[in-house]
């Protein structure tokens, strides 16, 4: 039978010489992520079950990123459950404060996940790491339990939708464009239960960063993973970081697809989401007159150090609007050293934005940046549901980091071209 | 096993910031989650909702985030089931897990009024609406779920096997 590289990558953690969607397997797990809002509640049904040890120390990762530094004492209580047990079972990837990031962004750039892995996690944006030909998928705590005691979990093999993206990109179009575009294109449940695998000579073309977005976003179009073919790029980025075998999958040619959608990148320019909901997308030049109170410049959607270089272009000699709180959060301590190096630190200061230690924080509301009633946010992160970032009577609109940049130094959503354009 | 209650309708994609907002992930505690769950989509519900009753809503119900807290701030609140035309796919895996009820139906949603008497037999599927007598029946769930249904959620069923 001819599979798709999700087919593959099951069937050879299965044991078997092929699987086909719909069938339920049991696959054997590579990475289980925990983070410190799912992990206490995974931990707790992990001693529920009367295991004393986790399947592979090496296997579990936990990663305290989303209320930390301890927010409150509330969360202070639920990230020490998090490293009591971490530190109790000998988990090789447990990081603290300090070393630990936004977890889609630390376990690739620390070569934890690599092609050909099966990887759960936690966490719905678990489907980043489909950026690097992996099968990713986001559980929920007790799954991530079952995985923890057993090093299994069950799956029902999904349909896959084939995109393909063709065309060169317009300036300031970028990966997160794509997504938003496509997110709009098919809806938020329009790859619900299904694989969005993500081809064509654009994405072939794409940076790593670029990709780890776009596989980012996949669960806002409701699907179970979304997955690139690994290419010379992958191979780049993995090689100095991986401490263990690796494999590309491809699918083959004649694997099966329930939808498969060409989409024209020329005609795409830089995309804005509409409150409530990812899909409400427009492009820059049809958004209006939309006065903001926040930009906010990270997540593990855009925080690695090419959105951060993107936003540094646009802040670049330039002071954000007044009244405007700009906020930059870079992904991991290594993008944040890197990016002081490069001097970016200094841009972003100048234009009078303030750089938050990386956390998740005001992607999901939590600290770090949460909105007022009637406040009004853009955002380089995934959600703009309502009352995502703050109060249920705050909105978010969703874009690029370029897009966020621009939109901070003119006060409402706007383009780069409105600032560089002035200044000619 | 057999839910009977009023009926709350509500739209599509209801996201989990909506059924749990993040501000409160800080806790696990299911009481403290019951006490504002949809409070952002609907202020009556927290407040007036009776043990027993059962959510209606429309397609891709509890998209967004992998929070388990939904389910858990769902089924600490005291309803009995939810009747979706669809829901997001790790909201159904963590609905199983945790032991919330959930049912799909396009025919009873479509049919059935914010406020109605319902009665879902989990078991056969069927679901009524007492206020106008009419019936529905939901999609069968799959035998592998049926199967960590029967061994009372996920931890069990791993339980059973490895025993």
């Amino acid at each position: 039978m001819e599979m798709t590289i999700t087919q593959k990558i099951l069937a050879d953690h299965t044991g078997l010489k092929e699987v086909y969607p719909g069938q339920l397997i049991n696959a054997r797990v590579d990475i289980a992520l925990g983070n410190d809002v799912t992990a206490p509640i995974a931990i707790e049904q992990f001693k529920k079950s009367g295991a004393k040890e986790v399947f592979d120390k090496k296997k579990v990762v936990m990663i305290p990123d989303h209320f930390t530094p301890n927010k409150d004492i509330k969360s202070a209580e639920q990230c020490k459950i998090l490293r009591e047990f971490s530190i109790k079972q000998q988990l090789k990837h447990y990081y603290e404060v300090g070393q630990a990031g936004i977890e889609h962004a630390l376990l690739p750039e620390k070569g934890i996940v690599l092609p050909g892995d099966l990887i759960i996690g936690a966490d719905s944006h678990t489907c980043t790491y489909g950026a690097l030909g992996a099968f990713s998928t986001g559980v929920g705590s007790t799954d991530l339990a079952a995985v923890m005691v057993t090093g299994e979990l069950w799956f029902k093999v999904p349909d896959s939708i084939k995109l393909i993206y063709k065309g060169k990109l317009r300036e300031w179009v970028s990966g997160k464009d794509l997504i938003l575009y496509t997110i709009g294109k098919i809806g938020v449940d329009g790859a619900l239960y299904k694989a969005m695998e993500f081809t064509g000579e654009t994405v072939n073309k794409l940076p790593m960063s670029g990709r780890f977005t776009m596989a980012n976003m996949a669960i806002e179009a409701g699907a179970k993973n979304g997955i690139f073919i690994p290419d010379s790029a992958t191979e780049d980025y993995i090689r100095p970081r991986a401490g263990r075998d690796y494999k590309f999958y491809k699918s083959d040619v004649q694997a099966q697809y329930t939808d498969i959608l060409e989409i024209d990148v020329s005609e795409i320019e830089p995309q804005v989401a509409f409150p409530h909901l990812p899909s409400n997308t427009r492009g820059i030049s049809e958004v209006g007159e939309v006065f903001i109170d926040q930009a906010v410049i990270g997540s593990c959607t855009n925080g690695r150090l090419d959105d951060l270089r993107e936003a540094a272009k646009v802040l670049k000699g330039h002071k954000i609007a007044s009244n405007i709180r700009l906020i930059i959060l870079p992904a991991t301590p290594t993008i944040y050293r890197n990016a002081m190096k490069e001097g970016l630190f200094d841009i972003f200061l100048d234009a009078g934005g303030v750089i938050s230690p990386p956390t998740c924080g005001p992607c999901l509301g939590g600290y770090m940046g949460v909105l007022a009633d009637g406040e009004r946010a853009i955002s380089t992160t995934n959600r703009n549901f309502v009352g995502r970032m703050g109060h249920a009577g705050s909105e978010v609109y969703l874009s690029n980091p370029a897009i966020a940049a621009a939109s901070a130094v003119l006060g409402r959503i706007g383009s780069p071209e409105e600032i560089i354009n002035k200044h000619k | 096993m057999k839910c009977k209650g009023k009926a709350w309708k509500f739209g599509q994609n209801v996201d989990t910031d909506a059924i749990i907002p993040a501000r409160y992930l800080n806790v696990s505690d299911p009481d403290e989650l019951a006490l504002h769950c949809m409070e952002d989509e609907n202020t009556h519900f927290v407040k007036e909702v009776k043990k027993g009753d059962i959510i209606v809503a429309d397609t891709n119900f509890g998209c967004g985030s992998s929070r388990e807290h939904a389910p858990i701030a769902i089924k600490a609140k005291g309803i009995c089931c939810v009747i979706a035309k669809s829901f997001a796919r790790i909201f159904y895996r963590n609905a199983f897990n945790m032991g919330l009820p959930i049912v799909e139906s396009y025919e009873a949603v479509d049919n059935i009024q914010e406020g109605q008497e319902i009665e879902v037999d989990l078991k056969s599927g069927n679901i009524r609406n007492m206020s106008t007598g009419e019936s529905f029946k939901a999609n069968p769930i799959p035998p592998f779920m049926q199967e960590i249904i029967d061994d009372g959620g996920l931890m069990d069923h791993i339980a059973r096997e490895r025993s």
